[in-house]
C-alpha cells in the first residue's frame, strides 16, 4: 500500500513537471515569435515599399510588401541583425529603399549639408552686424 | 559577394518532382543564367513565353523560372498552353526567393553569368530588344 502512494505520488510530480515544462515551451515559443514580429514592424517601418507611393513597407499591402515582411522576419529568426537586414536590403534595392539612410560614406554629404549651410549662413549674418558694428 | 552578384546560397523546392536542393549547387556548366520570375495569373508573363521560348535555343544560357505566389496545378496549366521555356522551375510561394534575388514582382528577369554577377535586370515582361540585346551578351 505504501509502495503504491509513493508511485501514486511520483506520477503526481512527474505530471506536473511535465505541465510546468510544456508552459514554458510554449510561453517561450510566443514570446520568441512575438520578439521577431516587433523587430519586424520596427524595420519595416524605416523601409519605403518601393511599387508604392508614399507608403512603408509596414504600411503597405502590397505582394512586394508582404513578400518583404515575410523575408524581413524569416531573416531575423535566421539570426541576422536589424543591421545586418537593412544592409543586405540596400545591396538589393539600393539606399532608395530606407527612409532614414543612416550616416554613411553615401550619405555624408546629405547629412552634413544641412549643417555647413547653417555654418555658412551664421558666418555671413556675423560679419553683416560686425561690419555695422 | 560584390554589389552586383546575386545571393544564391539557399534551398529552394522544384514544382514539378518537388525536390528541395540548394540554388547555387543548381547553378554550374554553363555560361549564363536567365532567371526569370513569373506566375500564371500574371497577365504580362503570357506576352513574354513566346520571347522565353526564342532564348531556349540559346545553348550557352541555362533557363530558370522561379514561379511566384502561385499553384502548382495553375502554374503546370500555364506551361502547358504557353511551351516551357526552362531547364528548371523553382517554387516562390511566400515571394521570399524573389526578395532575395531583389525583385520587384512578376514579371522579371535576370542574366546572370557563371561568377553569379548580374548583367542585366529586366522589370516587367521581355520583348524583342530585350531578346536581342540578351543574345548579344552571350554571344561576346
Amino acid at each position: 500500500m505504501r509502495m503504491f502512494m509513493k508511485l501514486k505520488r511520483l506520477l503526481k510530480i512527474k505530471i506536473l513537471i511535465i505541465f510546468i515544462l510544456t508552459y514554458f515551451s510554449f510561453n517561450n515559443t510566443a514570446i520568441s515569435s512575438s520578439f521577431y514580429e516587433e523587430q519586424t514592424i520596427n524595420i519595416t517601418k524605416n523601409l519605403r515599399c518601393l511599387i508604392c507611393q508614399g507608403q512603408t513597407i509596414h504600411e503597405s499591402n502590397s505582394d512586394f510588401a508582404e513578400s518583404m515582411k515575410k523575408y524581413i522576419k524569416g531573416e531575423l529568426e535566421n539570426g541576422k541583425t536589424n543591421d545586418e537586414v537593412f544592409s543586405s536590403l540596400t545591396k538589393k534595392y539600393g539606399q532608395w529603399i530606407v527612409y532614414d539612410p543612416g550616416i554613411s560614406r553615401n550619405t555624408l554629404l546629405l547629412w552634413s549639408l544641412p549643417l555647413l549651410l547653417f555654418l555658412i549662413g551664421g558666418v555671413i549674418i556675423a560679419k553683416k552686424i560686425f561690419r555695422k558694428i | 559577394m560584390g554589389d552586383n552578384n546575386i545571393f544564391t546560397d539557399f534551398r529552394v523546392q522544384t514544382l514539378v518532382e518537388e525536390k528541395t536542393i540548394n540554388f547555387e549547387k543548381f547553378l554550374s556548366g554553363k555560361n549564363f543564367y536567365l532567371i526569370n520570375i513569373w506566375s500564371s495569373w500574371c497577365e504580362p508573363c503570357r506576352d513574354e513565353s513566346d520571347k522565353l521560348l526564342e532564348l531556349k535555343n540559346d545553348t550557352t544560357i541555362m533557363m530558370i523560372g522561379i514561379n511566384y505566389k502561385d499553384k502548382k496545378k495553375n502554374a503546370l496549366n500555364f506551361l502547358k498552353l504557353y511551351g516551357n521555356p526552362f531547364e528548371e522551375i523553382f517554387v516562390d510561394k511566400q515571394g521570399t526567393i524573389s526578395i532575395n534575388f531583389g525583385a520587384y514582382g512578376v514579371p522579371e528577369t535576370f542574366l546572370i553569368n557563371n561568377d553569379n554577377k548580374v548583367l542585366k535586370k529586366y522589370i516587367g515582361p521581355l520583348n524583342d530588344e530585350d531578346v536581342y540585346e540578351i543574345k548579344k551578351i552571350t554571344k561576346n
